[in-house]
């Protein structure tokens, strides 16, 4: 059975939801976004150590997802907002998670696995150097990512990069990435 | 030359040149989706000053978020900065973070070890 995007997002938004958003990931839409979980999590009373790791991990998040999701995804039989993109927010035990959400075109998926399987391989330390490899060595693509933001994402959260690809028809494939802080 | 003043926003910091001080002081949030654009005058600016430097220039960092596309061009700022050190110029970074934000202090040592400018870890406590 092919993926559903309906049934997908209703079951990510459940529990202890933070924020929950599809639609067009724009600038604008960042800055809302943020303002809005900084008071949650001010409101919760969230120390101010996770907080903070909370707020980068969705910076990178957010703009990772503006900066790769596709302006039109052909072939996509949904009604769906130019630059669709999703982000749940939940409260999750001890956790917070982040999932972000996106059509991805099937001739990026091998990239962007072995690239999170390379990150969920590596130690503190590792991701630290690799951390400061990219920094001093590649430049800043036009599209303004570094190829940094899943590495930071991963070193700021302590935790493994968890994913998913759900294939959507021959050219798209749905890219679900969680991660827990 | 004219002094750099750029007011913060909510998404990028302020940018200020205090002559008197000889100091060059960057605080605030850098979260911005360009950042290259945002820090091109910043730049532009440190060129320019590099010309002609004072004999000391104090640079004080003190950022509460930056995103990953700021770090390239922060990195490239600090690479300004060397250059005016290297041509016998006294330039020192202070690199101000929040009491126990480690992951703060962290990104300052990782400029540390890539840059050859001497750098002052400054925890604020509240």
């Amino acid at each position: 059975m092919s993926f559903n995007l309906k049934e997908y997002y209703s079951n990510l938004s459940k529990g202890d939801v933070i924020l929950a958003y599809k639609g067009s990931i724009t600038s604008e839409l960042i800055n809302d976004i943020l303002e809005a979980v900084e008071k949650k999590l001010e409101e919760a009373d969230a120390d101010s150590k996770l907080r903070k790791k909370i707020y980068n991990v969705l910076v990178e998040s957010l703009q990772n997802l503006f900066h790769h999701i596709e302006m039109a995804h052909e072939g996509i039989q949904e009604e769906l907002d130019p630059k669709f993109g999703i982000l749940v927010i939940i409260k999750d035990g001890e956790f917070y998670k982040v999932t972000t959400g996106n059509f991805v075109n099937a001739k990026r998926i091998k990239f962007l696995k072995e690239k999170i399987d390379k990150i969920n391989t590596l130690s503190k330390d590792e991701l630290k150097d690799m951390y400061k490899f990219i920094l001093n060595h590649q430049k800043l693509s036009a599209k303004g990512g570094g190829g940094l933001g899943l590495v930071d994402i991963a070193r700021k959260s302590g935790n493994k990069l968890e994913y998913d690809f759900y294939q959507y028809n021959d050219d798209y494939y749905f890219f679900n990435l969680t991660i827990s802080v | 030359m004219e002094p750099i003043n750029i007011e913060s926003t909510p998404k990028t910091p302020s940018i200020k040149f205090i002559q008197e001080e000889s100091v060059i002081e960057i605080k605030g949030r850098s979260i911005p989706e360009n950042s290259i654009e945002f820090y091109k005058p910043l730049v532009d600016w440190l060129e320019e000053y590099a010309r002609d430097p004072l004999k000391k220039t104090v640079v004080n960092i003190q950022l509460e978020y930056f995103n990953t596309s700021s770090s390239k061009c922060i990195l490239d700022v600090f690479k300004k900065l060397e250059a005016i050190h290297k041509s016998k110029h006294d330039v020192a970074i202070n690199w101000y973070y929040e009491e126990d934000d480690e992951d703060m202090l962290e990104a300052g040592e990782d400029y540390e070890s890539i840059i050859r400018i001497p750098f002052k870890m400054i925890e604020i406590v509240d």
